[in-house]
């Protein structure tokens, strides 16, 4: 028998391990040390007055993250109730199609139209939400074919927006989003930060979180048990591509121009990355947004290395990829139970942890 | 029966974080008997069979195997040393075909690779052994009842020709009928010297079929008995330590209100689903506890489906209070104060990675909408009622709920279905593969319930269960009501068991117990001796 305190500092240890996301977290960190090793300056923030806020590697990376934040807060939702929405990249897409052409069209660089050009994107993201949720919770079909139908058609839908151009607009407040600063941080990041703690406040605080993973766990039991399914169901598909509709507006609003066919191109697959690294099976029921926000973070950071290491374009996927399997390797049950046994064989007393594990 | 035994466990201990699970248990199987294992849920009937099977690796203690100690670090160890295992729910792949299914891992190799001919060969010759010859093995396991998938998983089980079987609660969801089938392959395989360790909550099953048992209360070894030695009584008393006096009792006619003059709560005309149940006319009334009776698959389960919603009735209508209702999904049903507890616990109950106290308030909070989230007093109040009501152990509420006995799961879900305050409970199977004591727990909390007004609908397999319950009782055979019975207390299994067997010629006493149904809501009250008479009749014949 082992003393009490060291086995509960070891327990807490353990159960530190088992929040998946921390694994990201040691990622990111070494991810960065590797950036310092090549250049010490690496991590060094300026402020500068030329752009009224904070400038260097790290904000660049937050940056980066914040469309992804979006994606993957409600790609987790989703994915939460034993579902996926494939169609987030698409969601992307269109709100900035339609914020770019609404811009464009009106000429105006007033306030209150980049207001409504923003309104307009999340509107029309919102309702590719809609049909996603009605194909799965009302018709019934599987969300991946759904959502793959509405991942094919919402491009084609931002190209007839466009008309197949590439379109540029001009507005300064809404270039502001993704480009202005407050108090020296960039807009982006903050809007990013407080839209993810809000989603998460709100899943939490209220009953939204227990209906979703209660669905995703099994969802004939939750239906019986007076949950609104379809309702809830719907209402994630929603939310999801209005994240989405937001993502695609940082994406745009940095360049003032949408590309339709690279803008959100294949981002629901880094999305799906940023939940699963986050801890949340692709099973569905047990999610965790904040593990989902880490996840994000990690895949800028990762994009950001790839650049600044100068790993040949042709490579990076294979970079990418290989670093995110170390990780899940790191994460897996497996690895955890096979040192566990390690160590219990080493100081022979044994460890009920992983029976219950 | 001399010979050595196969399987020795001695002074085994494990434990869970805070639980002691088994505290030196000693178990012995010998080839060639039926060992039944006996214990309340929670006593480590489980555990013991999963140390023995590799789920569990043990902290301490002895398996011996053959002769030979054995260090089980997974399932496959044990089905290596010839141990097989047939759980309570039927572990099979149901789009698999049948014979996939037996011959899953042991596919007959030909010179190209699987002989799928050859496989489905064998794995009839498998299932000739235990009478199952005539199945078609390249049908999909989905088209066979739960009680042939469970003989095919006894068949696979076995195809390793193990010399240990364990079958975990394997009657659970067996008619009658079924189990004969079932013990007739256990009295076989007895005979070509199978070592069967035997779970069961049935105490006739036990006393039919066993040769030995070994009693467990608490992880402890309670001892060894020849079943011919040991009684019902002392069994009993050996297994939750004291004696059991609700057992026995009677059905007493409660608080003296006759059947037919209690104030209607819910009155179904008509009600059916095709397919599911035919056109029913049923009245409920308030405070009364209603039986349903009737075998697996007469129609019990899918008309209480029907009075909550969880399947939507394509015909009749049901009055609730007084005033047309349609309830068309269960949270129509939740939101009209009625409550469904499903016969299947693990795929329609229990959300299993939820935590105890999550899976107690999910039926308030789904009936107040996400956007009124309960208070956290207001959730600790709930948690603590139940748990402390009920007594469900551990009670803890943040423990996972799939990591209950299934008589405490029982406990948490009937507390998650009173949390919401329903008129009208309906509980089906509430007691299915929980232990006796656990039973007599929820039954003496079903009659309190209907003692505080509330209306019960009681559906169980285990007639003299409904028999002491109900105040009136609702036979179903074939998909239709064919009969209700007041019970006055004179009623027992036997009477019920007489109108279900029956067929064409009692057409006519049926039609008269139909009558006391139709004169239910009605003021006038002839009705009370009607059921009674009917069934000494019967009982005659």
């Amino acid at each position: 028998m082992s003393t009490a305190t060291s086995s509960t500092f070891g327990e807490r240890l353990r159960n530190v391990g088992r929040q998946q996301f921390v694994w990201a977290i040691v990622a990111i960190v070494l991810l960065l040390v590797i950036n310092v090793i090549k250049d010490p300056t690496y991590l060094s923030i300026s402020y500068s007055d030329n752009l009224g806020g904070l400038r260097g590697n790290l904000v660049d990376i937050l940056r980066a993250s914040a469309p992804i934040l979006m994606i993957a807060t409600g790609m987790a939702l989703v994915i939460a109730t034993g579902g996926i929405d494939l169609s987030i990249g698409s969601a992307m897409v269109i709100a900035g199609a339609v914020a770019m052409e609404f811009l464009s069209a009106s000429g105006s660089s007033s306030l209150g139209t980049a207001g409504l050009a923003l309104l307009l994107a999340l509107l029309v993201a919102g309702v590719l939400g809609v049909v996603n949720g009605v194909l799965v919770s009302v018709v019934g079909l599987q969300p991946f074919i759904s959502t793959l139908i509405m991942m094919l058609a919402g491009r084609g839908i931002a190209k007839v927006i466009t008309g197949g151009q590439n379109t540029t607009a001009t507005s300064e407040p809404f270039r502001w989003i993704a480009n202005g600063y407050v108090v020296g941080l960039p807009v982006v990041v903050l809007l990013a930060v407080a839209i993810v703690a809000v989603v998460g406040l709100i899943v939490r605080r209220s009953a939204l979180g227990l209906m979703i993973e209660a669905i995703g766990i099994d969802a004939e039991a939750a239906r019986l048990a007076g949950v609104n399914k379809r309702a809830i169901i719907f209402t994630v598909y929603v939310a999801a591509a209005v994240l989405g509709g937001m993502a695609g507006v940082f994406a745009t609003a940095s360049v003032m121009t949408v590309d339709v066919s690279n803008t959100g191109n294949q981002m629901e697959l880094d999305a799906i990355l940023a939940v699963v690294i986050g801890g949340t099976s692709l099973a569905g029921g047990k999610f965790s947004i904040r593990g989902a926000a880490v996840g994000a973070v990690l895949i800028a950071t990762l994009d950001k290395t790839v650049v600044f290491l100068g790993v040949p374009s042709s490579a990076t996927p294979a970079f990418k990829a290989a670093v995110i399997v170390i990780l899940f390797l790191i994460q897996s049950p497996w690895l955890h139970t096979q040192l566990a046994k390690l160590r219990s064989r080493r100081t022979t007393t044994p460890t009920t942890a992983e029976v219950t594990a | 029966m001399s010979h050595e035994p196969i399987v020795e466990m001695r002074g085994i201990h494990i434990g869970f974080p805070g639980v002691k699970a088994l505290d030196g248990v000693d178990f012995r199987l010998l080839p060639g008997e039926v060992h039944a294992l006996m214990g309340e849920n929670g006593a480590g009937k489980s555990t013991l069979i999963k140390c023995l099977t590799g789920v569990y690796s043990i902290d301490a203690g002895e398996i011996v195997i053959d002769g030979s100690p054995r260090q089980l670090a997974g399932t496959a160890d044990a089905q290596e040393a010839g141990i097989a295992t047939v759980y309570q729910e039927v572990n099979l792949v149901r789009n698999l075909s049948i014979g996939e299914n037996v011959m899953l891992g042991h596919e007959v190799r030909g010179r190209f690779g699987i002989s799928w001919r050859a496989t489905h060969r064998r794995a009839k010759e498998n299932l000739e052994r235990f009478g199952l010859g005539h199945l078609d093995t390249r049908l999909p396991l989905s088209t066979l009842s739960i009680a042939v998938q469970q003989l095919v998983a006894i068949a696979r089980a076995m195809v390793t020709k193990s010399h240990v079987l364990i079958l975990d609660e394997p009657t659970s969801s067996l008619d009658k009928q079924e189990v004969s089938t079932l013990f007739g392959v256990i009295r076989q395989l007895r005979s070509e010297g199978v070592a069967i360790l035997f779970v069961s909550h049935f105490l006739e099953q036990v006393y039919e079929i066993s040769d030995r048992m070994t009693v467990l209360r608490n992880g402890r070894f309670e001892g060894e008995f020849l079943t011919k030695d040991l009684d019902r009584s002392s069994l009993i008393a050996t297994m939750i330590g004291r004696e059991l006096s609700t057992l026995a009792g009677e059905h007493e006619v409660r608080d003296g209100v006759a059947p037919g003059q209690r104030e209607p709560l819910l009155v179904a005309e008509n009600l059916g689903r095709k397919g599911s149940v035919g056109a029913t006319d049923l009245a409920i009334g308030k405070g009364e506890i209603v039986g349903f009776a009737g075998l697996l698959g007469s129609g019990r389960t899918e008309l209480a489906r029907l009075l909550y919603g969880a399947d939507r009735p394509d015909s009749g209508s049901i009055t609730l209070k007084g005033r047309k209702t349609a309830i068309g999904s269960p949270a129509a049903g939740l939101a009209n104060g009625i409550a469904l507890s499903s016969e299947n616990r693990r795929d329609e109950g229990i959300i299993a990675d939820l935590s105890v106290r999550e899976n107690m308030i999910l039926a308030v909070q789904a009936r107040r909408g996400w956007m009124r989230p309960l208070s956290k007093k207001d959730t600790d109040e709930i948690v603590d009622k139940y748990i402390k009501e009920f007594g469900v152990r551990p009670a803890d509420p943040d423990r996972p709920i799939k990591n209950l006995s299934g008589g405490n799961q029982q406990k948490v879900l009937l507390g998650r279905w009173l949390a919401t305050r329903p008129d009208l409970m309906i509980l089906d199977e509430p007691t299915r593969g929980i232990d006796v004591g656990a039973k007599a727990d929820i039954i003496t909390a079903v009659q309190k319930l209907a003692e505080d007004g509330m209306s019960v609908v009681f559906i169980s397999s285990e007639i003299e269960e409904v028999a002491r319950v109900s105040d009136r009782i609702v036979v179903m055979r074939d998909r239709e009501k064919v009969a209700e019975i007041v019970n006055d207390g004179t009623v027992s299994a036997a009477t019920i068991v007489a109108v279900i067997a029956d067929e064409e010629g009692t057409a006519q006493t049926v039609a008269a117990l139909d009558v006391s149904d139709e004169t239910f809501p009605g003021t006038t009250s002839t009705s009370t001796p009607t059921g009674t008479s009917t069934s000494t009749e019967r009982s005659e014949s």
